[in-house]
């Protein structure tokens, strides 16, 4: 019973940056912007929080730094695909690399190396009926429904899905594309930034260049599998969330490498990745105009 | 003197007619390398100092040329894996994975007993099979399930990398070295070496053969133009009669040829000749290889030049490392503003706009294109 309370606990944790990155994604994608540098924007948003956390002696502006990275590399993304034309899939993998060099030299740079983080750097949890739970699980919850609510019932919405859907007619109409593109990908930052730093405040409580360990795409994968309903996005968080926790679980079950090697338990969350997809009802339906960047006539 | 005979002003109009492209891409070099030089700066690092430090360390000698072309070799291959995929209209970034298990193949193909040379050939064809078959699922769940290969080829390189992790532990393992490496590479399966002293081995000239095979199969064989039509238009392809899947299934193999022939280059090329259990000998070669296909414009033969330029940086990196003290990450940061640059020609018409004397390259290509 106890062991099952800390899968749950673990489930909850492990589903909160791969359901709010693509929450993001999900609004984003609607507009017709693909970001697959979900991983680079994450571990950016890591990075800085740690280093607002360490400036400053408070997680909570930490968690505000993070959030402001995210939204840079929001602007430099939102800046290549919708204003400059270009290849939205080849600057997610730039920014992909940038994550990587710039966290992997900046940790260098300034601690010297990975860092742990002291507990009064951490987001304090709150008591939950299965044992601990972050507030940004919460904020979570709140995040999706609003996304949601967002993209279905009001005018905002319906304009941002008709600008990823086919943007022509909708400039007609009057609307401004280009500056609903760009917004939709800010607001999608923000909340791989939220991600991001809840990665290193909240839950792991260190930083590493690879700390994400592909759940950037885990995330993409999620977005397919909730056909971009930031409402599916909770269940398909919660399974992908659930594998990830899981494989943690497996390995701390004593006597367990007797019968699995560990090197296997760590392939949990990646083969179940491919396997939930697999077998996941129908096919996501992508807006028409998805990573098509828009030229006026 | 002699510069008085170097056609210079053709050679410029030449370039600003025919090169658009290559002009560019060595404006988004640069603009990778001032963007890195401020990022160091930022860090507190002396960028002028570490610049020429890794010039030194890349051509500065014999020793740092061979260098440079030894760190190309892997990058041509890995480049060629991702260019072949986006010329097929898809997104291939399973390289690292394929390399990974072609490198294990092709440690534990060592251990047969060959003579000198048939050895090496049986071991690269393994390691190439290899790489072949690690992209096989990607392509299926591409071709019959409609996932994207972004997602797919990332999360079989993760599944690689244990797999990897666990053989090596179990089956290639030499406890003899304190049990964090594999076997050693017998004499009998290695590349010899081409520069005395350096790292560069004849394994360079199976990279460019693949590559030379990689044009010609694309360029001048009918599989190859499929391919090629597939990606430039799906629709069109289907309606011509190119079969979708096989288009997709002929990239995504010749792509893990060249994976998993790369993983071979680096356990069969390189001292230690074996493959350590954290995979760091491989490093990130398989996604440095999306760099060096974008700046070579996916193309073979502009890929090979690429190649030079990021092994250069490569190799000059550990020179730069110990006179600069920078952080080798510094030129992922320098790589990605390149990609970043590349993504977005459009910025190339905005800076004409700003400095009308840059337009001259524009009409330059009106004239010279009749």
């Amino acid at each position: 019973m106890e062991l099952l309370a800390a899968l749950l606990t673990l489930a909850f944790q492990a589903m909160v940056p791969i359901t709010l990155a693509a929450i993001g994604e999900i609004f984003s994608e609607r507009a017709g912007v693909v970001n697959i540098g979900l991983e680079g924007l994450m571990v950016i948003s890591a990075f800085f929080a740690v280093v607002g956390a360490k400036g400053t002696g408070d997680p909570w502006i930490g968690l505000v730094c993070g959030l402001g990275a995210g939204v840079v590399v929001g602007l430099i993304h939102g800046l290549i695909s919708v204003y400059l034309r270009g290849d939205q899939v080849i600057s997610g993998v730039g920014i992909n690399l940038l994550g990587l060099g710039l966290v992997g030299s900046g940790m260098v740079a300034l601690w010297g190396g990975p860092l742990q983080l002291p507990a009064a750097l951490q987001v304090p949890s709150l008591p939950a009926p299965w044992g601990r739970v972050s507030p940004i699980f919460i904020v979570m919850l709140l995040l999706a429904a609003f996304t949601w609510w967002l993209l279905f019932r009001t005018a905002l919405g319906l304009r941002v899905r008709a600008v990823g859907e086919n943007p022509a007619p909708a400039d007609v109409a009057g609307i401004r594309v280009e500056r609903l593109r760009f917004g939709a990908v800010i607001y999608g930052a923000f909340l791989g930034g939220l991600a991001g730093a809840f990665f290193s405040l909240d839950w792991t409580h260190t930083i590493t260049k690879t700390l994400p360990a592909e759940r950037g795409f885990i995330a993409l994968a999620n977005v397919v599998f909730s056909k971009l309903n930031p409402l599916l996005a909770l269940l398909g968080g919660f399974i992908f969330g659930f594998f990830d926790a899981l494989s943690f679980w497996v390995s701390n079950v004593p006597g367990i490498n007797r019968f699995v090697p560990w090197q296997f338990v760590r392939m949990i969350p990646y083969v179940a990745t491919l396997l939930v997809l697999m077998g996941a009802i129908g096919r996501a339906r992508f807006p028409q105009a998805l990573g098509r960047p828009y030229w006026r006539e | 003197m002699l510069l008085a005979f170097i056609p210079l002003r053709t050679i410029l109009l030449t370039i600003a007619s025919r090169g658009k492209p290559v002009l560019e891409v060595i404006a988004a070099l640069l603009i990778g390398l001032l963007l890195g030089a401020a990022l160091m700066a930022g860090w507190g690092y002396d960028p002028w100092k570490a610049y020429l430090a890794l010039l030194e360390g890349s051509f500065g000698n014999l020793y740092s040329l061979a260098s440079t072309l030894s760190k190309a070799t892997p990058l041509i291959l890995t480049g060629l894996t991702f260019a072949i995929g986006l010329r097929a209209g898809l997104f291939n970034i399973g390289a690292q994975g394929q390399m990974v298990l072609g490198a294990l193949v092709a440690v534990a193909a060592s251990t047969l007993r060959l003579p000198t040379g048939l050895h090496l050939v049986v071991a690269l064809a393994l390691a190439m099979f290899a790489g072949a078959a690690w992209s096989l699922p990607a392509s299926w769940l591409k071709g019959r399930r409609g996932i994207s290969e972004v997602i797919s080829t990332i999360m079989l390189n993760s599944i690689a990398v244990w797999l990897a992790r666990y053989l090596l532990l179990h089956f290639l393992n030499d406890p003899q070295r304190g049990g964090w490496i594999s076997i050693m590479a017998g004499p009998s399966a290695r590349f010899p070496t081409l520069v005395p002293g350096s790292e560069l081995t004849y394994s360079i000239f199976a990279s460019l053969a693949f590559a030379l095979a990689a044009y010609w199969l694309l360029w001048h064989m009918v599989p190859g133009f499929e391919l090629r039509c597939s990606g430039l238009n799906a629709a069109a392809a289907r309606y011509a009669g190119i079969e979708p899947q096989r288009s997709i299934n002929l990239a995504f193999i010749l792509g893990g040829l060249a994976a998993g022939l790369t993983g071979a280059t680096q356990v069969l090329g390189r001292f230690p000749y074996s493959l350590d259990n954290g995979l760091t000998i491989l490093g990130t070669l398989g996604f440095d290889g999306i760099a060096v296909a974008l700046v070579g414009r996916n193309h073979p033969l502009g890929i090979i030049v690429a190649a030079v330029f990021f092994g250069a940086l490569s190799a000059g990196g550990g020179l730069m490392g110990f006179r600069a003290r920078v952080p080798l990450d510094v030129t992922y940061i320098v790589q990605g503003v390149i990609i970043l640059a590349v993504a977005a020609p459009e910025i190339w018409r905005i800076l004409r706009g700003l400095f009308p004397t840059l337009g001259c390259l524009r009409r330059g290509r009106e004239r010279w294109n009749y």
